[in-house]
């Protein structure tokens, strides 16, 4: 049987697609399914950093898109998942139409067939190589924060996805419920009304993601880590558990007196 | 203390603002139209309910919303009176209690169940004349 194919994307750069891809992607493989990472963004390879791979290179997703070497060559085994996790690194020196939407849909194909779940980091904007991100996809996960011009771009991006007919599913990525409390930031509710797309999962926002980075170890690994059980809830809705949402949108009466208490 | 109990009485705060802003943006962004022709088209929509029935311009509420996949025009028009010198029999301009015609537009097939954007103040009353829903105005696919 064939693995699930899920494109991560936003439009607006810098929102968390990577940062989401790999620990959701790890999240998974942690609960014992395979999954391979895709990086579709050529020219601007960076999955194979947030998780700590960059040294075991060989050869790139162009490479196998040119048949210079198997898929399964190209690969990287993450071995602190017990070879479950693996990434298909982006090339850092092509350009991104140095592939086709055929060829990497086939590459998505061929990945899917050896793993439960296909994850592919989408590039920022919609040109090509965010129609090659997609072209291979069969569910999308939209990731956005509860900002104007990222909202605005992923309204963007679904509208272009929907014309796929492919579940599309979001992400509120770096929520800081103490803004939304105090009204100072959009709720997940409001940014679900604006979008009206299907809520998979809220991550709030927390400096420890930083140094996961810094590191290259993914929050799945990390016990203490906060962020954790939200990427593991985010992994469970994705198997198709109902896992209740935190509540993070508590503007009431007390909300903002307690806000405007912080404030002075 | 002013500014306390100012921020917690009347919290308008900027996420509103941004929810409002992103409202209009994206309005605008779906339909393909520059804001000013959207203005335009409303303003178009309202004088054709005006030529039948005399119509509250002042407290027309015309809202765009994305329903599932399509998107939807939903219109709240408060009618003053009704024109019945047309072709009604009785002649002459009859005063009526207000009504309101609330019209949805939409894509999908969920306009009948539609939410409206706002809360509906003015409901239609049971002794108004039946209220013209116009079914076709200018429906845009969910860009």
């Amino acid at each position: 049987m064939s693995g699930r194919r899920i494109v991560v994307t936003s439009g607006k750069g810098g929102v968390g697609k990577t940062t989401t891809t790999a620990n959701l992607g790890a999240t998974l493989a942690k609960r014992g399914h395979r999954v391979i990472l895709i990086d579709a963004d050529i020219g601007l390879r960076n999955l194979d950093l947030v998780l700590g791979l960059e040294k075991r290179i060989v050869f790139d997703v162009v490479e196998v898109a040119e048949g210079r070497c198997q898929l399964r060559q190209a690969l990287i085994k993450d071995k602190r998942f017990g070879d479950l996790l693996s990434i298909l690194p982006a090339a850092q020196t092509r350009d991104k139409d140095a592939i086709t939407e055929e060829q990497f849909a086939n590459i998505v194909k061929q990945a899917a067939e050896i793993a439960d779940y296909v994850f592919i980091d989408c590039p920022a904007g919609i040109e090509a190589g965010f129609r090659n991100a997609i072209a291979g996809a069969d569910e999308a996960i939209v990731v956005t924060t509860p900002e104007v011009s990222a909202i605005r771009d992923a309204d963007r991006v679904i509208g272009k996805v929907a014309e796929k007919n492919i579940p599309i599913r979001l992400i509120v990525n770096r929520l800081r419920p103490e803004m939304v409390r105090t009204g100072d930031m959009l709720s997940v509710e409001d940014v679900c009304e604006i979008l009206s797309a299907e809520l998979i999962g809220v991550v709030p926002d927390d400096e420890e993601v930083i140094d996961t980075t810094n590191r290259g170890e993914p929050i799945a690994l990390d016990e203490a880590n906060k962020l954790r059980v939200v990427y593991e809830k985010i992994a469970r809705r994705l198997e198709g558990e109902l896992v209740p949402f935190t509540n993070f949108d508590n503007q009431g009466f007390f909300g903002r007196l307690l806000g405007v208490l912080k404030a002075g | 203390m002013i500014e306390f109990f100012r921020k917690l009485f009347a919290p308008t705060n900027s996420s509103q603002t941004a929810k409002e802003r992103l409202r209009l943006v994206l309005m605008t962004d779906h339909l393909s139209l520059a804001p000013d022709m959207i203005e335009q088209m409303k303003r178009d929509f309202i004088d054709v309910i005006a030529k039948y029935v005399e119509v509250d311009r002042d407290k027309i509420e015309i809202n765009f919303e994305q329903q599932d996949k399509a998107l939807a025009m939903l219109a709240n028009v408060p009618i003053l009176a009704v024109n019945r010198n047309g072709g009604g029999g009785d002649g002459g301009k009859k005063r009526e209690e207000p009504a309101t015609v609330e019209a949805a537009a939409a894509t999908g097939s969920t306009g009948s169940t539609a939410t409206p954007a706002l809360p509906r103040r003015r409901r239609r009353k049971k002794s108004a004349p039946p209220a013209v829903a116009p079914s076709n105005a200018s429906p845009a696919p969910a860009g």
